[in-house]
């Protein structure tokens, strides 16, 4: 269960707490108090469609950084039968933030690649918060060619809070690394399916993040900078990233009425980190669909599709 | 699809003062000398004491490169599709930005002759919003690119940009991978791109198509990098190392290929267009 309650999760937690309460005294006491259970759990599920059915764009913010939602591991350990994690860029290092393996779902073997947030003050450290460096990119494509190579489709878990704005990073092109990989994945010659999982910041997310497929979980958010960078911008306050985040249409829901989601993946009631297992059993199911079908596509069609898909992106007057 | 524009080359002089500030005297920021502005206009902007080169416009570096030229798509225009609102309305600031620039985006995309080739070239406008890429610039880009492909021309772009503009989003995200996706298919087919950096060139705009040219050329001094230094500062805590994401550093660690002041640029594209060139 949950450690970490956001305000809005207030009134649903309690109400849990209150049933598991009366639970307890009735084992105890032996007064049967069924009656008086059922009605608060039928309470207990209004509460959870209401709340959840009206969340604000920042709330979703909010749900999709929850310190307990799951992380592209997470769904790696409950999705994939067989993972053997690689390392490194073969130039510089093996960036963390960034996990990349040979993985088997069902009979389906991918190369699995995605953003890696940490749990922990010390695991974060060195996942440095899923924010990644240019080797964390370059060690990204060395795997997708090797994808190519031997035809085995790419999957791509989208975590970041964005590329990690420091001196090194810069220093070993940071630019470089994220152009170099939309220009490969835009031509690479297997399939590739990229699901956005918690935050899709900017170039930090799109650099692993270009493919055949765009699914997001419900509770996600994509834009071109975070509602806090955008907020410290316009407004000279990052406090005032809430109203960033409308004005910006940042979540799965504004980005399938802007015509660059291809599908939006519910998740149990209350969000992901409150059943990983089911969400995980959802994303697994969602992308053995996906890689079946892309699969029955010829590889040329593919590719020119990927990129009149890229080509179509945008809104403008002629 | 593509709308030719004739564009006098008179008309173009005359917007150039929006960027060097008016009045017959400006200070050089880095050298401190004062410079007589008919001077400095005729020396392309760059002092004559110590090199700096002032920002200028993308009609001023047209100019400069090319003998004759055509613009295409000048029509194309934002319509807002986030109906964004912060401080300020975006529309508002489109409009305004539109009536100060005489623009109507952050590029502007021409076909014309440089020297005796044939070139598409696409300038970044940086008094646009910033020079920032939305929708419009990533499509004119991404034409260009076309343009560029389907008549078998080089492609030049000289960059000038904060970066992916905020105020459309995701969908200015997006411009990324189309603008790197049209390069991608341009490359296979043995396209010649040359990316052309000037002050500044940062975010989205460098993390596509200015860090994808088979050659990348820089103006002395430019500011190039991935975040800004500002946001870099807030980050680490402390403050970033003298010339830190200037071109000069970005050649130390091996990013660019060659650093060209303005008055050498035309004759070094030239150059690199008669390498290439087959007879
Ligand atoms: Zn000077």
């Amino acid at each position: 269960m949950s450690t970490i309650i956001l305000d809005f999760e207030k009134p649903i937690v309690e109400l849990e707490r209150k049933i598991s309460e009366l639970r307890e005294h009735a084992a105890t006491t032996g007064v049967n108090l069924e009656p008086e259970i059922k009605k608060l759990e039928e309470k207990l599920q209004k509460l959870i469609v209401k709340t959840y059915s009206n969340l604000t764009r920042w709330q979703r913010v909010q749900l999709a950084r929850h310190p307990d939602r799951p992380y592209t591991l997470d769904y790696v350990k409950r999705i994939c039968s067989q993972f053997m994690e690689v390392h490194g860029d073969r130039h510089f290092a093996d960036d963390k933030a960034i996990v990349a393996g040979l993985a088997t779902i069902d009979d389906q073997k991918v190369i699995l690649i995605g953003h890696q947030k940490g749990r922990k003050t010390k695991e974060n450290l060195e996942r440095n918060f899923g924010m990644p460096h240019p080797e964390g990119y370059r060690k990204a494509l060395r795997v997708m060619k090797l994808a190519e190579k031997f035809k085995r489709p790419v999957v791509a878990f989208i975590d970041t809070p964005g590329a990690f704005p420091g001196i090194g990073a810069e220093e070993r092109g940071q630019a470089e690394a994220i152009a170099k990989n939309l220009f490969e994945m835009a031509k690479l010659r297997t399939p590739i399916i990229v699901i956005i999982i918690g935050e899709g910041a900017s170039g930090g997310a799109l650099g692993i993040g270009v493919g055949d497929r765009l699914l997001l979980l419900e509770n996600t958010w994509y834009s071109v900078i975070s509602p806090e960078g955008c907020a410290s911008i316009l407004y000279h306050d990052a406090t005032k990233a809430p109203l960033a985040a409308e004005a910006m249409k940042v979540t799965a829901r504004d980005l399938e009425e802007l015509h660059i989601a291809d599908e939006i993946i519910p998740e149990p009631p209350g969000g992901a980190h409150r059943d990983p297992d089911q969400m995980a059993a959802v994303v697994k199911e969602r992308l053995l669909f996906h890689l079946h079908e892309l699969q029955q596509i010829p590889i040329d069609v593919l590719i020119e599709q990927r990129i009149a898909k890229y080509a179509a992106m945008g809104s403008w007057e002629e | 699809m593509v709308d030719w524009f004739q564009r006098t080359k008179k008309g173009l002089l005359s917007s150039e003062k929006k960027v060097i500030p008016d009045g017959l005297w400006i200070k050089c920021p880095s050298c401190n000398e004062y410079l007589y502005k008919r001077e400095l206009d005729k020396n392309l902007g760059i002092c004559t004491h110590c090199r700096y080169h002032f920002r200028i416009s993308c009609d001023t570096y047209i100019n400069i490169l090319l003998n004759v030229f055509e613009e295409f798509n000048a029509h194309l225009k934002s319509n807002d599709p986030l109906k964004f609102k912060a401080s300020k309305k975006y529309a508002d600031q489109l409009k305004q930005t539109m009536a100060k620039t005489g623009a109507n985006e952050a590029v502007k995309t021409v076909k014309g002759k440089l020297g005796d080739h044939s070139v598409v070239l696409a300038v970044m406008d940086f008094n646009f919003i910033g020079g920032s890429m939305g929708s419009v610039v990533g499509e004119k880009i991404a034409r260009a690119i076309d343009l560029a492909h389907e008549q078998h021309l080089p492609l030049i772009i000289i960059s000038q940009s904060g970066g992916a503009r905020m105020m459309e989003g995701i969908l200015s995200l997006m411009q990324m991978a189309k603008t790197s996706a049209k390069l991608a298919q341009f490359h296979d087919d043995g396209g010649l791109y040359i990316s052309v950096l000037t002050d500044p060139t940062t975010g989205g705009t460098t993390a596509s198509y200015a860090m994808l040219g088979d050659l990348i050329l820089a103006e002395p001094g430019a500011l190039i990098g991935f975040a800004g230094p500002r946001v870099i500062k807030q980050t680490i805590g402390h403050e970033l190392p003298e010339g830190f994401q200037r071109a000069e550093f970005l050649l130390e660690k091996g990013f660019i290929d060659v650093i060209v002041e303005r008055s050498e640029l035309k004759t070094t594209l030239i150059k690199i267009l008669d390498f290439f060139k087959n007879e």
